[in-house]
């Protein structure tokens, strides 16, 4: 998103309650269950053959889970070919996002690349300038590395005051996968960097020709072209064949469907990198090249979209993240940042990569103020977002990684909100 | 031995992976990927930079650049560069970067001529691009500089009079400060305990909700 994003205008609509509707019409409601199937009756799956093997040829989620997908906010861009759709992070469990659901960011639609016509050119100040066919990438030598995509846009509805109902809209510019791919340095020492080359410029083969300059010493420390997510080849919408892994860096510089990497002596000032992906302070000057994402978190469930059902004992779930480092430490707030408690991170803790943390508590009905707070390994505290707003105000768009509040109240319903 | 000559020793072995290190190792050369021709690049190599390196050859004029701009263009971003409905704003918005309402234009927020061409060049018109020629690209972009009164009527842009073009917002922009100016969000002992006074609420995203309706039907992707 933030191209053409409308946000002094938005489209005012009726409170739709939605997922939260279910908790408005009582906490202990859930849906119903059909007796025939429950002891000491015998459900008619326990009876009758299901499908067989391969009439699934590519398996999808239970027809019970069609609410789980990726979903846009139609006011926001002009077209759908340049614009995004947000992940169900309240759906979600772990640290993987599922390939399908992952975050869309299009600036002139899905490019469909045919991979026997892919080719990567690396030109420019090198000894030898490169072609490369798509097997000829897979050929090289290749590593595996899990990482989070952060759009720098990711949160930047909520600059101005608590906006979208959900955690899938307010924090659901982020996907978590594994990448299989050949590390950019191996790539650019095939070429041979000359001494004066500094800077490169990676660009995307879609219609947007998306192009960003990449400090050269980013490129030899961690980037990888990537050619598979999470096991499988690259799905269209990430960039298939072939994207750019750029690990905690924010997301536009990811360029998919990657072309050609130029290496020059300096940067190329590119529109995005201008008049888009630049942080505009107060004072009407703006940051530039605000790469890294800073640490992040947010509660995936409760949240809008995931009210409380029942009262007693409650699992709070959500992720965190950094782009500077691993993340080292999640705190907790049910008072609305009044007071804190650690809470547990479980499975992997890796570099520039979401982690899963859960806090447990019990809840009687009273009115609840969530908030989490992500610690890196460099020392860095997620703050809040009125510390962050007295230092940017609040038309920088990106890099809103501010502190999100959600409001639980006695029906279970939850809502975004702001404190003060 | 000595004790000298195995301090020598103990010292040498020590000092030999540092010196492997110092010893910078060559890349392996894999022999995978061909040397690309000067032709291949050339078809792709449409990047400019802002001192005009990678400018093609052709001119175009503002004159020249209005009909393009009213074919291909104004449908989306206005006769004057005004926007047509969401679609980007090209014109106007000088002196609003510092006001609640920024309006980041052409004239009012590119720094470079280049931001503007390489763009132009490589994604528009939208739907359509790499469709123009040298010429109408030339052309098209001198007319956007000329509807933020940043060239006159009688401007015709090419590589030679690249150098001409001053963007009024080329000082604009800072490099990335956070480091500094965000030093204080570095604080390895945050607040556990009575860290504020008691909270209140001061926002609802139920008041201005715009939370997408699901069961909304579309009434079409473009506007």
């Amino acid at each position: 998103m933030t191209d053409e994003v409308d946000s002094a205008n938005p489209t005012r609509r009726r409170f739709m309650a939605g997922a939260a509707g279910l908790a408005a019409a009582g906490v202990a409601s859930t849906a119903q269950a059909d007796p025939k199937n429950l002891p000491p009756n015998v459900a008619g799956w326990s009876k009758t053959l299901g499908d067989g093997v391969a009439v699934r040829p590519y398996g999808h989620p239970s027809k019970f889970e069609k609410d789980v997908i990726r979903r846009d906010v139609q006011w926001l861009t002009a077209s759908r070919e340049s614009s995004v759709s947000f992940t169900p992070l309240h759906e979600l469990d772990g640290i993987i996002t599922p390939n399908g659901l992952c975050f869309e960011r299009h600036h002139s639609g899905i490019a469909e690349v045919d991979p026997n016509d892919y080719r990567l050119i690396i030109h420019g100040l090198v000894d030898k300038p490169l072609i490369f066919t798509l097997e000829d990438i897979k050929r090289l030598p290749r590593v595996n590395r899990i990482y989070f995509l952060e759009c720098a846009a990711n949160s930047g509805m909520e600059w101005r005051g608590a906006q979208l109902n959900g955690c899938q809209y307010t924090h659901g510019m982020i996907h978590t996968v594994q990448y299989t791919g050949v590390p950019l340095k191996l790539l650019l020492e095939q070429a041979g960097v000359k001494s004066n080359g500094k800077w490169l410029l990676v660009e995307g083969g879609d219609a947007s020709g998306l192009d960003r300059s990449l400090p050269l010493s980013k490129a030899l420390d961690d980037c990888l072209v990537a050619y598979r997510q999470n096991g499988e080849m690259l799905r269209p919408e990430q960039g298939y064949p072939v994207r750019l892994v750029v690990p905690g860096w924010q997301g536009n510089i990811w360029i998919k469907w990657l072309r050609r990497i130029e290496v020059g002596d300096k940067r190329w000032y590119t529109r995005e990198e201008t008049a888009k992906y630049t942080d505009l302070m107060e004072n009407g000057k703006a940051r530039k090249f605000t790469f890294v994402m800073d640490a992040k978190s947010v509660i995936t469930s409760p949240s809008p979209q995931m009210p409380v059902k029942r009262k007693g004992f409650q699992v709070i779930s959500g992720l965190a993240w950094s782009g500077r480092g691993k993340i080292k430490r999640v705190d907790v707030s049910l008072d609305g940042g009044r007071n804190w408690r650690t809470a547990r991170i479980d499975g992997p803790v890796l570099d520039k990569c979401c982690v899963r943390f859960y806090a447990e508590a019990e809840w009687n009905g009273e009115p609840w103020l969530l908030q989490s707070r992500a610690m890196d390994d460099t020392g860095y505290v997620q703050p809040s977002k009125d510390d962050l707003r007295k230092i940017r105000g609040v038309n920088s768009i990106y890099h809103n990684n501010g502190i999100q509040t959600w409001a639980l109240k006695s029906s279970g319903e939850v809502e975004n909100v702001e404190v003060g | 031995m000595s004790k000298s000559v195995s301090l020598i020793i103990a010292s040498l072995l020590l000092a030999s992976p540092a010196l492997a290190q110092e010893k910078k190792a060559t890349p392996r050369n894999y022999g995978i990927g061909q040397v690309a021709t000067p032709a291949q690049i050339a078809g792709w190599d449409i990047d400019v930079r802002p001192d005009g390196a990678g400018a093609p050859p052709g001119k175009g004029s503002v004159k020249d650049g209005e009909k393009i701009y009213l074919e291909k263009c104004a449908a989306c971003h206005g006769e004057f560069g005004e926007s047509a409905g969401r679609w980007p704003q090209l014109a106007q918005g000088k002196g609003t970067l510092a006001s609640h309402d920024p309006v980041k234009t052409v004239g009012s927020y590119f720094p470079y001529l280049s931001s503007v061409f390489d763009y132009v060049r490589r994604a528009m018109p939208f739907g359509d691009a790499q469709s123009l020629s040298n010429d109408e690209l030339y052309a098209v972009v001198a007319f956007v500089l000329n509807l933020n009164d940043i060239v006159d009527d009688k401007f015709v842009l090419s590589r030679e009079t690249w150098s001409q073009v001053k963007m009024p917002n080329e000082n604009g922009f800072y490099d990335d400060d956070r480091e500094k100016a965000e030093k204080a969000f570095w604080n390895s002992k945050p607040c556990m305990k009575d860290c504020r006074p008691p909270v209140r609420i001061t926002g609802h995203a139920a008041v201005i909700d715009v939370t997408p309706d699901d069961k909304t039907p579309r009434t079409g992707g473009v506007e």
